[in-house]
C-alpha cells in the first residue's frame, strides 16, 4: 500500500529561484532565506520519498486566461520547466508518475472532486522553487513528481475547506494504491504578501504565525477562513495559502511538527515553511481493524 | 455597465482580479501573454501602439499600457502575473513593479520590506468595519486576549466583537 508520510509547506517566491539561478545564495539578503532550509534538505534526504505530490499554482505560464482550471492534475510522464519570459529556469525536467497520478484522478473524481486532467504541461517557479528549497539543485530530481495546479489567480479560488477535503480524498486515493510507496505532499505559496496595487508590500506576521500554529494543531479552524479574510489580513496574493490546506488535508488529524522557518522578506513576500510528519500508524491486526471500521463509517456517511 | 459591488471592494489599495475584470481585461492579459516570446517582445518594442492594435484593447487600456500605469491596468482588468510580463519586457522585477504601484521610490519600498513590510494596521478596510467574522484576525482571538486594544479603534472593534460572538456558535454546530 502507498502512504503519505509527511507534508511540507513552503513559499515559492520567484526571486528565490532567480537567486539560485544567478548564484546569489551566499549574499547576506538571500543567505538569511536559504539558511532556513538547510535542515529541511537534510530531513528530505533522510525521508527519501518515492513520489512527491506538489500542490502549486501556475503564474500565467501553462494557463493563460484562455482557460482556468480550478484543480489540474499533471498525469504526464514529464513536465519541462516553462519559459516565464526570460528563458526556462536551468532546472532538470520534472519526471511524473503517470500511474499513481491516473489512480488519484480516478479515485478523487469518483469522490466528487472534478479535477482537470493535464497530459501536457510546463511547470513554472511555483513548482520548481520549493523543489530547489527541499531537494537542492541536483542534476536530476531525486523522485517523480505529481503536480497539482490550483487556480489562485482568478478570483475566486477554491475555498480552504474545499482544498482540505480534496486533500482528504487524495490521501484515500494514495492509500488505495497497491504499490508500496512513500509519498510526501507539498503545499506551496504564501505566506502573507501583496504584489499588486497601492497596498503592495503588505506583510502580516501575526496572521502567518497563527496560520502555522493552527496548521499543526487545529487545521479545521483554518478551513473556516473566508477569502475576504485571507485578502484583507494576508494580502491579495496571500490567498494562495489555501493550497497549504490541500497538503494538510492529506495528512492525518494528528501530526508532529518537525520543523518550522519564517522570515521577512524575500522580495515582496513573507517566507513560511513547515514540515509535518504523520505519526507511525499502529501496525498489525489492531490497526487494520481500526482502519476498516473507519472506512465503513465513512462509507455509511457517504451513502446517506 | 457599472461594476457590481463586492465585499472585497472594502480592502484598500487592492484590485481583485475577479470574473468581471477577467472578462474586461482579456485583451490586456493576452497581450501580456504574447510577450513570453522574444520575437513578440521585439515587435512590441519596435512600435508599441501598432503592436497593441492586435489585441482589441479599449482606448483607456491602450493608454494605460503605453503609459505603464500598472494600477490602471489592474483596474481595467489586467492581472499582476500577466502585467509582470510587460514589466519583465522593460527589464523590471516584481519588486520594482510593486514599488511603482505603491507610489514610493524603489529605495523606500525596499527599506519598508526589510523592516517587515507594510503593516496591516490601518490597511484592513476602507469603511473601518475591518475584521468582522475573521478567524485568525484581530476578531478571531479568544475572549480575554484583546488586552492591547487601542482606544482609537475601540468602538468599531467592540461592535464587531458583538456580531462575532453570535456567529461562531452557529458555525461550530454546522461543521
Amino acid at each position: 500500500m502507498a502512504r503519505i508520510i509527511a507534508g511540507v509547506a513552503s513559499s515559492h517566491v520567484p526571486a528565490i529561484g532567480a537567486a539560485i539561478d544567478n548564484k546569489q545564495t551566499e549574499e547576506p539578503y538571500w543567505k538569511r532565506v536559504f539558511s532556513g532550509f538547510e535542515k529541511s534538505k537534510e530531513w528530505m534526504a533522510e525521508a527519501k520519498p518515492d513520489v512527491a505530490i506538489v500542490v502549486y499554482n501556475d503564474h500565467a505560464s501553462a494557463f493563460s486566461v484562455e482557460f482556468v482550471p480550478t484543480f489540474a492534475l499533471g498525469c504526464a510522464a514529464e513536465f519541462p520547466p516553462a519559459d516565464e519570459g526570460w528563458g526556462p529556469r536551468p532546472v532538470p525536467v520534472v519526471k511524473g508518475h503517470p500511474e499513481l497520478a491516473a489512480h488519484i484522478a480516478q479515485s478523487v473524481i469518483l469522490d466528487e472532486f472534478d479535477l482537470t486532467i493535464v497530459n501536457k504541461m510546463e511547470v513554472d517557479h511555483g513548482l520548481t522553487v520549493p523543489m530547489n528549497l527541499l531537494f537542492g539543485s541536483p542534476k536530476e530530481w531525486p523522485c517523480p513528481v505529481i503536480p497539482l495546479a490550483v487556480n489562485v489567480v482568478l478570483y475566486p479560488p477554491p475555498t480552504g475547506h474545499r482544498c482540505f477535503m480534496l486533500g482528504r480524498a487524495i490521501r484515500k486515493a494514495v492509500e488505495s494504491y497497491p504499490e508500496d510507496l512513500n509519498v510526501v505532499i507539498f503545499g506551496t505559496g504564501g505566506m502573507s504578501h501583496q504584489i499588486s496595487g497601492p497596498r503592495a508590500g503588505l506583510i502580516n506576521k501575526k496572521f502567518d504565525t497563527a496560520f502555522l500554529d493552527n496548521l499543526t494543531k487545529d487545521p479545521k479552524k483554518l478551513t473556516r477562513i473566508r477569502h475576504l479574510e485571507y485578502m484583507r489580513e494576508a494580502g491579495a496574493e496571500g490567498i494562495e495559502m489555501v493550497m497549504w490546506l490541500i497538503m494538510r488535508g492529506a495528512l492525518d488529524d494528528k501530526v508532529d511538527e518537525v520543523y518550522r522557518f519564517y522570515t521577512v522578506p524575500a522580495s515582496n513576500t513573507a517566507v513560511g515553511h513547515i514540515i509535518l510528519e504523520n505519526r507511525k500508524r499502529a501496525k498489525g491486526k489492531a490497526g487494520k481493524v481500526k482502519r476498516a471500521a473507519a472506512r465503513a463509517v465513512s462509507l455509511v456517511r457517504r451513502s446517506k | 455597465m457599472t461594476r457590481a459591488r463586492h465585499d472585497y471592494d472594502d480592502i484598500p489599495g487592492t484590485f481583485v482580479f475577479d470574473a468581471e475584470r477577467s472578462r474586461q481585461g482579456y485583451g490586456i492579459n493576452m497581450f501580456c501573454m504574447s510577450l513570453m516570446k522574444d520575437e513578440n517582445r521585439k515587435a512590441f518594442k519596435a512600435n508599441e501602439a501598432e503592436y497593441l492594435k492586435k489585441f482589441k484593447l479599449t482606448p483607456e487600456q491602450t493608454d494605460a499600457v503605453l503609459k505603464r500605469d500598472y494600477n490602471r491596468m489592474l483596474e481595467l482588468g489586467g492581472n499582476i502575473y500577466f502585467t509582470a510580463k510587460l514589466g519583465a519586457t522593460d527589464g523590471h522585477s516584481f519588486r520594482h513593479l510593486a514599488a511603482t504601484m505603491t507610489g514610493s521610490t524603489q529605495e523606500d519600498y525596499a527599506d519598508m520590506m526589510l523592516k517587515g513590510g507594510r503593516s496591516v494596521e490601518g490597511n484592513r478596510s476602507r469603511s473601518g468595519r475591518g475584521a468582522v467574522g475573521s478567524v485568525l484576525g484581530e476578531q478571531g482571538k479568544p475572549k480575554g486576549a484583546k488586552k492591547a486594544v487601542k482606544a482609537k479603534g475601540k468602538s468599531a472593534r467592540s461592535k464587531a466583537g458583538k456580531s462575532k460572538s453570535a456567529k461562531p456558535k452557529s458555525k461550530a454546530k454546522r461543521r
